[in-house]
């Protein structure tokens, strides 16, 4: 079957019940989404299809419509999105594990609410789970992200 | 073998000499007993002026081995090296290097030894001397014990002056001017008039010199780096997605492998059936292993998928099956014969508890898994001469001797590339994975096989923290805490985990008490005692080790017993603290949070101190009582480490320790069940979400006489002060982690 994934076509011969996670990362050699805990409960396996963040460990590579965004694709070090500046300004990452999900989660939240509350910003991220603790950052790159967007309009 | 072991003139070899101490402009010389590993297939160009620094005519390599699971410490060791080199953040690569005893880690004797971090005598300081020399031979590479940053302060500092006072040399040979004229900046030599000529031009020069031995250190008021903030240097690749760990690492004609090992930790395996499993999709190979089977698939998914339908048949556990059956087993062990050590006895505790009313009290802490969030996993490649091994682990030369003892290779034959950690709280300190992942090498010789772990694998073979149980009886009088007794009876975390790695360490465990014992208390009457238990389940350093329950253990009773003495929990912990060092800390927290301000009725605050790692740490935790359960509202944490290093990642490493401390204390246990750990997914062991995590107020202080290292002391006193807090807010006292077993959060 045919996926696109940051903007480029990808012929994959595999299970149509294979999770998107297991196709980007050892089919397509994609290595920014992570496998945490395959059941959809630490988000570091966070990409977006058609712009909307989803748990690729949870989705049948087969039921897939639209097309994949990873982290890869959201910005990279020679161009950055205003998400991962925010990231980069606040430090936020201790082993970074997590981050490729959060970054892809926060990127979204910003996608559907340029200017979110501290409760919307909980409601949101409290589905990735940081083990190392960078919550207080990620709050703080949030914000950053958001007042940064605001002033780019 | 190359020009290894080979004495040359590019080698520093100072014999035993001690590395001096303290002294700003005191004359330095790197100890190192150990051959230079980067002499080993040297270019002609390049030069090594000692196993942490290569400079070649293209660049500059600093070798940082300390191993990086999130706590930041390859910034640390570039930014020591970087300082008295005079080269700048982006002028340089880094690399974790090859395993090697130039490496061994000079702090981890400070941990070893059963004195109080406080305690300068002449018996504790030999002690430390002893043990120094022990892992020095040894080559004991290692990271862990929060000694990255006390093993690289000052060695760190001087392999970067002495490269650069012998790259100064070799530019004032080379060019003819007095070496007292020139200067050095951002990796270059700059000469009288203003000309430079960069370090990388000067490498082939360099090298053909006897390298400079003696060098003063700067002052630190002369530091450019060190004190101030960093960028750490995998700041940008961790936030595009693009760094490689372990689980990320790709070899040409790589196979994926999991693996399913009976849950029943150490138990045999009697017997399985694959015959479906075989002709699920992607599948190549199933493969005996120890205990276990692995699946060997053309995706990790398909291997996970096929090894979920083999039916196996398990032996029985070698501890007990069921959890009480654990407590019972610890609570039967407060006997004589099981005493471990009396690590405190302080006045006369018996005579003291006949007078007043004796409080008593027992507590209890569980097992707790690792469980970063980057399974467990490893590359591999048999061969007849060699295996090479992608991974990420904190003991690089002990792992090269246990997987060669697998294959039939020898340690020197065992090519290991450490690679950054997706966190590992200790998880990564472990063997058996690798093991596992070298019996599959084995067995698929020539084939480079990646090993994955599923999430489910990896909590049902995660050798958690120990539980412990702590039962204290105290007197107070006037309005003062009079008398401790305090017992604590844990299995040993030190021997479970040494005697996988094949050692044993005699004497007392210090782990099992340590957080009760080691702090500055001046209590009139204290005696602490340890009791050691048989082997339960099989246990392994935890993120603060002991001092994660018995410092909760310690510090609940105190609260209890001022408590009852009615004395302000702030004032009295100050009042009983004799160290001028530990006392400050108390007090700044105090001033951080305004402490004894009136709060509304549903509010409630509690202070905690623990000393770990010779870390004296003090945090106030702030909660409200709300209809649906206790939220922390605000956190106050005061510490002192003798220098920070750098800033921004202190203050993000202290807010996570923390952050771990509260979220494993709260709802976090490994209980088991007819022999198998309960929980086996973030599910059922959640700890701290974001909509959880209070505001965090850090405050580094740098009064102590040594540099200290920062990741684990802030974890122990975060429960005690949760429980104390919860205790004001609530008037319940919570004995038992994690909490909620007795009390709601939101």
């Amino acid at each position: 079957m045919e996926i696109i994934v940051n903007g480029k076509t990808f012929e994959v011969n595999v299970s149509p019940d294979m999770p998107l996670l297991w196709v980007l990362r050892d089919e397509l050699n994609i290595k920014g989404p992570k496998y945490g805990c395959g059941i959809a409960q630490c988000g570091a396996c966070t990409v977006h299809v058609d712009g909307v963040a989803l748990r690729s460990c949870q989705l049948p590579i087969g039921d897939l419509k639209g097309e994949v965004t990873t982290i890869e694709g959201l910005g990279t070090p020679s161009s950055l999105h205003v998400v991962q500046e925010a990231w980069i300004e606040h430090q936020v990452a201790q082993c970074g594990y997590c981050q490729s999900g959060q970054i892809m989660q926060a990127a979204s939240l910003l996608e559907k609410m340029p200017n979110p509350t501290d409760e919307e910003i909980e409601k949101e991220m409290s589905g990735n789970l940081c083990r190392c603790g960078t919550y207080p950052r990620i709050r703080a790159a949030i914000k950053t992200a958001a007042k940064n967007l605001k002033k780019g309009e | 073998m190359g020009r290894l072991g080979t004495i040359t003139r590019r080698t520093f070899l100072v014999g035993s000499a001690a590395v001096a101490g303290g002294v700003a402009f005191g004359l330095y010389k790197l100890a190192t007993p150990h051959d230079n590993p980067l002499e080993d297939g040297l270019d002609e160009d390049a030069v090594t002026f000692n196993p942490w620094i290569l400079i070649d005519s293209e660049k500059i390599t600093l070798i940082t081995p300390h191993g990086d699971k999130g706590q930041g410490v390859t910034s640390m060791q570039a930014a020591l090296l970087a300082e008295e080199l005079d080269v700048e953040f982006g002028q340089f690569e880094t690399s974790f290097g090859q395993p090697s005893a130039a490496y061994w880690n000079t702090a981890m004797a400070d941990e070893g030894v059963p004195f109080m971090a406080t305690d300068k005598s002449f018996m504790a300081e030999s002690m430390r001397d002893v043990m120094g020399g022990v892992l020095k031979l040894m080559g004991l590479q290692g990271t862990g014990g929060s000694t990255s940053t006390p093993d690289s302060y000052e060695k760190l500092r001087i392999a970067g002056a002495m490269a650069r006072e012998t790259i100064k040399l070799a530019a004032s040979k080379k060019f003819k001017t007095p070496v007292d004229q020139l200067k050095t900046r951002k990796a270059a030599v700059i000469f009288p008039g203003g000309k430079t000529v960069k370090y990388t031009e000067l490498a082939a020069a360099a090298a053909l010199i006897s390298p400079v031995q003696d060098v003063e250190l700067r002052d630190p008021s002369e530091w450019r780096l060190i004190g101030k903030p960093m960028k750490r240097v995998d700041i940008v690749e961790k936030s595009t997605g693009i760094l490689k760990y372990g689980i990320d690492q790709v070899q040409e004609n790589m196979v994926y492998a999991t693996i399913k090992v009976n849950p029943r930790q150490g138990g045999d395996l009697k017997s399985y059936d694959a015959t479906s499993a075989k002709t699920m999709p992607g599948v190549n190979k199933i493969l005996t292993v120890t205990n276990g089977v692995a699946v060997i698939a053309t995706n990790t998914w398909y291997a996970m998928q096929a090894v979920e339908e083999i039916d196996f048949e398990w032996g029985e556990a070698p501890y007990p099956a069921e959890q009480k059956d654990h407590w019972d087993r610890i609570s039967k062990s407060f006997v004589e014969e099981n005493l471990d050590s009396e690590w405190r006895n302080d006045g006369d505790v018996e005579t003291a508890l006949r007078v007043g009313r004796v409080v008593s009290a027992e507590y209890r802490s569980p097992y707790v898994a690792h469980a970063p969030l980057e399974p467990l996993n490893a590359v591999i490649r048999v061969t007849d001469d060699i295996v090479e091994l992608w991974s990420g682990h904190q003991m690089p030369r002990m792992l090269q001797r246990i997987v060669g003892n697998v294959t039939g290779h020898d340690a020197s034959q065992v090519i290991f590339h450490n690679l950054y950690m997706g966190g590992s709280f200790g998880h990564r300190l472990e063997m058996e994975h690798l093991k596992l992942a070298a019996e599959i090498g084995k067995q698929m010789r020539g084939v480079p096989v990646k090993l994955t772990y599923s999430r489910e694998e990896d909590f049902a073979h995660d050798f958690p923290r120990h539980i412990a149980m702590g039962r204290g009886q105290g007197t107070v009088q006037d309005g003062k805490v009079e008398a401790i007794d305090l017992e604590i009876a844990a299995p040993s975390v030190i021997n479970s985990q040494m005697g996988r790695a094949g050692l044993i360490i005699p004497g007392p465990d210090a782990q099992i008490a340590a957080g009760s014992w080691n702090n500055s208390y001046k209590l009139p009457n204290y005696r602490m005692r340890a009791y050691r238990v048989d082997e339960l389940a099989p246990v392994s350093s935890w993120r603060s080790v002991g001092s994660a329950g018995a410092g909760f253990i310690f510090d609940s009773f105190l609260d209890e017993l001022i408590h009852e003495a009615g004395a302000d929990p702030m004032a009295e912990r100050i009042r009983l603290m004799g160290d001028g060092v530990s006392k400050t800390v108390l007090e700044t927290v105090a001033e951080m949070c305004s402490w004894g301000q009136s709060l509304p009725k549903n509010k409630g605050r509690g202070v905690a101190f623990v000393e770990s790692f010779g870390v004296p740490v003090a945090e106030v935790v702030e909660v409200t009582n709300t209809n649906d359960g206790i939220r922390i509202d605000k956190v106050w944490i005061a510490c002192d480490v003798g220098k920070i290093i750098d800033p921004v990642n202190f203050e993000n490493l202290v807010q996570g320790g923390v952050i771990f401390g509260l979220g494993h204390a709260m709802n976090c246990e490994i209980t088991y069940s007819d022999g198998m750990a309960e929980q086996s997914n973030y599910d059922s062991f959640e700890a701290m979400r974001l909509s959880q995590c209070p505001e965090i107020f850090v405050k580094g202080l740098e009064n102590g006489a040594k540099v200290r290292g920062i990741g684990e002391p802030p974890v122990p006193p975060a429960a005690p002060a949760l429980a104390n807090a919860i205790f004001a807010a609530t008037g319940k006292r919570l004995r038992e982690m994690p909490f909620s077993k007795h009390i709601d959060f939101v």
